[in-house]
């Protein structure tokens, strides 16, 4: 069945079919007085449910000199399919991250919330205090389906209501069924024999690797969803929701110096009837269950499946496994992958304004009391939040008498977006350090000056109100989707970066590498003498990736060299 | 042979031979080595005879002698009493020296004449070593004494309320027992050394009339004399002066190391380190500024400045001291406070204040010399050792809470450790010394289990105790109950202890973080939640240890084990208050604590 059968299993397989279905030792280690950590098998586990071990990497070496442990903390990760809250959850998790937290509510990529600095002995209070809110964290990591994906600005489109509901269903279809989060966490009841409990999608050992979907509606590519794994794409003829897309196989992830690792486009395999939705979300993930690499996490994403047995192969074991075959994929067009800030009117008449959130961390600071201020909005417990793509939030839903009191709030806190430069409205940032185990540069705590002076650069060459999507992660793992960038920023070593050029502003064409681990002084000379020429030479409305391409600073290979070899053209 | 060897020959129990090579030995070896060679002697004699007859006590010939009996926690009193027997010798006085811990109560009856040394501990307490014999004295069945001729000499330290208090009753009970002062009890402040000299002679002189002559050989009565004293000090080097609280923690604690590479200073696990320090800076300089003194005026062949920095006093504030400024002066209040029944606020006043607090209260004008002379002697601090010779005996390691506090509107500092903390870098010298505690031992039967409970820097000589264990291979089980205020930013070597619990040394190990949660749960909460345990473990002859603060820590892990062993025996409290004191009889309950 699996060609690579012969090879032996990852670690995680062996902890995953250890644990009774992810329960591992995490009671245990909750217990255990002597450490701020859980035991390293249960780190894996915990993902399942939603947590991640941290430390607080500021502080690492000096807390070794001490003859203490790492300062352990964990991040919990909220499932919110299609980002969508009710201002009564937005109140619940503020409180939260104030009480529990850092004093912040951040605000993914993937539409979901991050708590980050929760210690230990509150671990289990706070999972409660998310239960209570009526959200959960089950499956928000780990190697299954992962926070589902939805258009967030309800104004695009009449079918945006089928299309919420549709990711709506197929989140919960692709839920895991274990009872161990609600007794770990829950004080459920203890099932007497764990051996009765099925996973009737994925089975005993769960997916090779975390498993991503997306639901989207043409010409918004808010979600980007070539970099999902399974992606949906809405087919609205006259306002009606007749089918959708199907796209699989996408994927950021990669290594640094690991050619066989790279960012891959998800490619359309056909088009279904919403009703198929489920099916055939079931039908992508058991075939990806069934063939992916459990010996190499490297190598264990859809994405490779897909490239190893081949797009038609794939195709046709998804095809056995549907009553009826994917039918031959419509046309659509997508034109930006952005959010549109400030107000909004919707189709049946509703107000709406999104807000612009820098890198997703909704904190106080002295310059915008932003977390007080989505407060308040909340408590006029009026319409909805949304979480975007795009790690913003949208208060929609809203009637006449609402907006103004909304609007009002805004000028109190001075939230407007009109300041905001067309450069930051575009960027994005990872969280990178000082929580992220996995970072190798700043990433959030750096970008924002970091545009600052890009823009400083825009502005000399008269070109600051050009839209240019720019996005900064602190790995190649890709969680800001630098890869999707015109101008990706991809951490390599502390004050360093690789820089990658001339992605698409719809998120249909990747970006590849222009110049390999440089510092700030590089990047910005760099950047300054492309913008120079892009100014001067820039076709009307043409973007600044595609401008790249358009005038031979880049050529692309459309293969992972694209990646792992610089092509900095000097001319 | 020497004159001196031919003199001593007629009295000597060594054959020919040996006294020769032993005379020849005297003659090739430098003094340095003489020296310690008679301790090294001494050591053996003492070792074998302890082998022989501890725990009763040998009371030889009835023919009358002197009996030098001494209570001593940290080693003071045991120096004394090792040091009258030499005088007593050089003296032909008949005499042996006892410590308390080895002496059968009951042999007092047979006495005739005691030199009683003992110092005071806890608060107004009694060394663990002298309980036994304070106890059968303080008890009804205490006998009639009238034949018994006695002195006291008391230790103590004037800076706490119940000053020499275990010396003051030994001396009023044997009175009243109807024994006979040979003469009057002196009590001892920290500068103990001329006080008792004074005593040891008059008590010597007394006894001579009583204890029948002797011909002896200083030589047999020779002391262990350590390589280093608080006297002779070794100038070790600072190597490490680490930080060991986090960053937000409300302490500074710090791991300290010196090196003693090749100084030939040994120690053994239980043991303290006796650190020669300086006072803070910033405090000489506020004292000479509120008594409107010159720090640079010339006392002695130095300053001021050095003389408060180096030579005295100026942090603790003692009874000895408010005595002489009271006298110095006239202050009223001041002598108030010095009346017998204002003890406890005496004690109270000094407790909440440093010397430039009283000094800022009661101000004055007195010359550099008239205020030093209110001054005691600066004296070495003691910490815990917190490393085994057996893992390194190139470094020594202690484990020093800075002390630091706002009193009065004013930064306050403590002497010592600040010293260490902010005044000494790697790379420094620091003089220091062992100062041993045998009272504070590992089992010598290395399958014993032990119990540890050391919250704060108590839990410094357990350090040392599981290196010991570790390296030694010792299989018997570790317990250690450990306390501070919260895990993340006080939990003092954690990395050291998730070591020793993986490597298995460290059996079990018990915390109690006091502000982890709104409850506050103490190293004494969690012996007793765990009690049924350790009775077990007492049961199967573990030894239990408590290292750490004296004034509110001891007392409540005192209690809790009294509860736990009452409950052990069926809720009989009395049978629980013997086991406790057996235990410690039997040196199977130690307590290291200050
Ligand atoms: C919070 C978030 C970034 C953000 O700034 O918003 C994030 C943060 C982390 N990601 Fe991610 N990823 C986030 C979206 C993404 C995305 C974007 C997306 O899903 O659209 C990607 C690229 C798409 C993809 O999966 O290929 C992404 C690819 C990764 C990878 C690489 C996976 C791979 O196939 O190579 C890792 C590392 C891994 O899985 O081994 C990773 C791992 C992590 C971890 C959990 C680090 C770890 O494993 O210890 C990061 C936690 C940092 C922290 O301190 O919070 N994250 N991560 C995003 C949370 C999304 C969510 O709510 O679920
Ligand atoms: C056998 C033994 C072992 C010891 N082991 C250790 C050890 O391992 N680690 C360790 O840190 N210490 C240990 N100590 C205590 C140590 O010897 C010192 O007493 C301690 O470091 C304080 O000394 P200092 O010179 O810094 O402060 P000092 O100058 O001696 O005293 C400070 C003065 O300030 C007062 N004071 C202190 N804190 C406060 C406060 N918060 N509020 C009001 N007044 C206050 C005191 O009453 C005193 O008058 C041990 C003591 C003994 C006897
Ligand atoms: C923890 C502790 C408590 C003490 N309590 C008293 C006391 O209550 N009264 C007193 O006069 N001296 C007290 N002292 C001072 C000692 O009696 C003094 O240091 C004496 O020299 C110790 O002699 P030793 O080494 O023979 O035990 C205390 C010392 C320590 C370390
Ligand atoms: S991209 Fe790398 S550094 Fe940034 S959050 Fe993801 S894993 Fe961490």
């Amino acid at each position: 069945m699996n060609d690579s059968e012969s090879k032996p299993l990852s670690d995680v397989e062996r902890i995953k079919s250890a644990s009774q279905h992810l329960r591992g030792t995490l009671v245990e280690s909750l217990a255990d007085p002597l450490t701020g950590a859980i035991a390293d098998d249960d780190t894996q586990l915990s993902k399942f449910h939603g947590i991640y071990q941290q430390d607080d990497r500021d502080i690492r070496q000096e807390r070794r000199k001490q003859r203490l442990e790492p300062a352990f903390s964990f991040m919990i990760r909220a499932r919110i399919p299609g980002g969508r809250m009710t201002p009564a959850q937005w109140l619940a998790f503020d409180a939260i991250g104030r009480r529990y937290g850092n004093d912040s509510v951040r605000v993914t990529t993937r539409q979901a919330v991050q708590f980050h600095g929760v210690i230990k002995r509150r671990l289990k209070t706070t999972m409660q205090a998310i239960n209570t809110s009526l959200l959960d964290t089950l499956a928000a990591c780990g190697d299954v389906n992962r926070n589902v994906m939805a258009p967030a600005n309800p104004a695009t489109s009449p079918a945006f209501a089928a299309v919420q509901a549709a990711a709506q269903s197929m989140s919960d279809h692709l839920c895991p069924r274990t009872n161990a989060y609600h007794e770990v966490w829950l004080d459920k009841e203890k099932l007497i024999d764990t051996a009765d409990e099925v996973e009737p999608i994925y089975g005993k050992t769960y997916l090779p690797r975390k498993f991503k979907a997306a639901f989207v509606i043409p010409p918004d590519n808010d979600v980007d969803v070539y970099s999902q794994d399974l992606g949906f794409v809405a087919v609205v003829e006259a306002g009606q929701l007749v089918g959708f897309n199907v796209m699989v196989g996408g994927g950021m992830g990669m290594s640094h110096g690991e050619p066989e690792t790279y960012p891959r486009l998800a490619s359309t395999i056909g088009f279904c009837r919403p009703a198929a939705v489920n099916a055939v979300a079931a039908a992508v993930v058991t075939t990806q269950r069934d063939f992916g690499d459990r010996t190499n996490r490297k190598h264990a994403r859809l994405k490779y499946t897909i490239d190893t047995h081949g797009l038609a192969w794939f195709r046709d074991e998804v095809n056995r496994r549907l009553d009826e075959p994917l039918e031959a994929a419509r046309e659509v067009r997508f034109t930006h992958t952005g959010d549109r800030y400030g107000w909004q009117q919707a189709s049946d008449g509703s107000w709406q304004h999104t807000f612009f959130v820098e890198n997703g961390r909704v904190a106080d600071s002295e310059s915008q009391q932003l977390l007080s201020a989505m407060r308040e909005i909340a408590s006029l417990n009026a319409g909805a939040f949304i979480l975007t793509p795009n790690q913003n939030v949208i208060v929609a839903g809203l009637n006449d008498a609402e907006r103004r009191e909304v609007a009002a709030l805004i000028a109190k806190y001075n939230l407007s977006s009109d300041s905001v430069s067309a450069l930051r409205a575009h960027s994005l940032a990872c969280v990178g350090f000082p929580t992220c185990g996995l970072a190798m540069a700043e990433s959030e705590r750096y970008m924002p000056e970091l545009v600052t002076k890009v823009d400083a650069l825009l502005d000399k060459h008269g070109v600051a109100d050009v839209p240019i999507v720019a996005r900064m992660t602190g790995c190649p793992n890709g969680c800001a989707r630098p890869y999707l960038a015109e101008i990706g920023l991809v951490g390599k070593a502390p004050g360093r970066y690789n820089l990658l050029l001339g992605a698409s502003f719809n998120g249909d064409r990747l970006n590849r590498l222009y110049k390999e681990n440089i510092d700030e002084t590089e990047i910005l000379a760099t950047l300054d003498e492309l913008f120079a020429g892009f100014a001067s030479q820039r076709h009307a409305a043409e973007s600044f990736g595609d401008f790249l391409h358009r005038s031979g600073r880049l050529t692309r290979s459309g293969t992972p060299t694209d990646f792992h070899s610089p092509q900095a053209v000097t001319r | 042979m020497s004159t001196v060897a031919k003199a001593v020959a007629a009295t000597l129990p060594l054959e020919q031979d040996q006294l020769d090579s032993l005379t020849a030995l005297g003659q090739v070896l430098p003094p340095d080595a003489l020296l310690w060679s008679s301790g090294y002697l001494a050591g053996i004699a003492a070792a074998r005879a302890s082998a022989q007859d501890a725990p009763t006590s040998p009371v030889a010939t009835n023919a009358p002698r002197l009996t030098i009996l001494f209570g001593s926690q940290t080693g003071n009193g045991q120096r004394l009493a090792e040091d009258l027997a030499v005088q007593a010798a050089q003296r032909s006085v008949n005499a042996r020296v006892v410590n308390l811990s080895d002496y059968r109560p009951a042999d007092i009856r047979r006495e005739k004449a005691i030199a009683l040394i003992v110092s005071t501990h806890g608060e107004g307490e009694p060394p663990d070593d002298a309980e036994a014999l304070y106890d059968f004295l303080m008890s009804e069945r205490a006998p009639r004494l009238e034949s018994l001729v006695f002195s006291v000499l008391g230790l103590g330290d004037s800076s706490y309320a119940q000053f020499c208090q275990t010396g003051i009753d030994f001396d009023a009970r044997l009175a009243e027992l109807g024994a006979t002062r040979l003469a009057d009890r002196v009590d001892c402040d920290t500068d103990f050394a001329e006080p008792a000299a004074a005593w040891a002679d008059v008590t010597l002189q007394a006894a001579a009339n009583v204890a029948t002559p002797v011909a002896t050989a200083p030589i047999l009565h020779a002391v262990k004399t350590p390589l280093f004293s608080a006297e002779r000090p070794f100038a070790s080097q600072l190597v490490v002066n680490q930080k060991i609280t986090g960053r937000d923690s409300t302490k500074d604690v710090r791991h300290i190391e010196f090196d003693i590479d090749g100084s030939g200073l040994t120690y053994e696990p239980g043991d303290a380190l006796g650190i020669h320090v300086a006072n803070p800076p910033a405090l000489v300089s506020e004292l000479c500024e509120v008594l409107g003194l010159d720090s640079s005026a010339a006392v002695g062949d130095s300053t001021l400045a050095a003389a408060l920095s180096d030579t005295f006093e100026i942090t603790v504030a003692s009874r000895a001291f408010v005595d002489r400024y009271a006298a110095l002066t006239g202050n009223a209040e001041l002598a108030r406070l010095l009346e017998d029944d204002q003890r406890q606020t005496l004690a109270a006043y000094l407790a909440e204040r440093q010397i430039v607090d009283i000094v800022r209260e009661h101000p004055s004008l007195p010359t550099a010399a008239e205020f030093l002379a209110c001054l005691r002697p600066l004296k070495p601090r003691l910490y815990s050792i917190a490393s085994s010779p057996l893992v390194s005996n190139a470094e020594i390691a202690i484990t020093v809470a800075a002390v630091r506090y706002e009193a009065y509107g004013r930064a306050h500092w403590g002497a010592a450790s600040t010293h260490l903390a902010d005044q000494r870098q790697p790379g420094d010298s620091v003089s220091i010394y062992v100062e041993p505690n045998p009272r504070f031992r590992l089992p010598t039967d290395p399958t014993l289990p032990i119990i540890m409970v050391g919250p704060g820097t108590g839990v410094a000589p357990f350090r040392a105790f599981l290196e010991h264990r570790d390296a030694s291979g010792a299989g018997g089980d570790n317990w250690l109950f450990f306390g501070d205020r919260e895990s993340r930013e006080d939990f003092l070597y954690q990395l050291d202890w998730a070591r020793y619990r993986k490597r298995g040394v460290l059996t079990r190990m018990d915390v109690a973080f006091s502000r982890d949660q709104t409850a506050k749960i103490y190293v004494q909460d969690r012996l007793r939640e765990h009690g049924t345990d350790v009775f077990a473990w007492l049961q199967r002859g573990a030894h239990l240890y408590v290292c750490g603060d004296a004034t509110s820590m001891a007392p409540d892990v005192h209690a809790a084990l009294i509860d736990i062993v009452a409950t052990g025996l069926g809720d009989d409290r009395a049978a629980a208050e013997d086991y406790v004191k057996q235990l410690k009889r039997d040196g199977r309950y130690q307590r290291d604590v200050y």
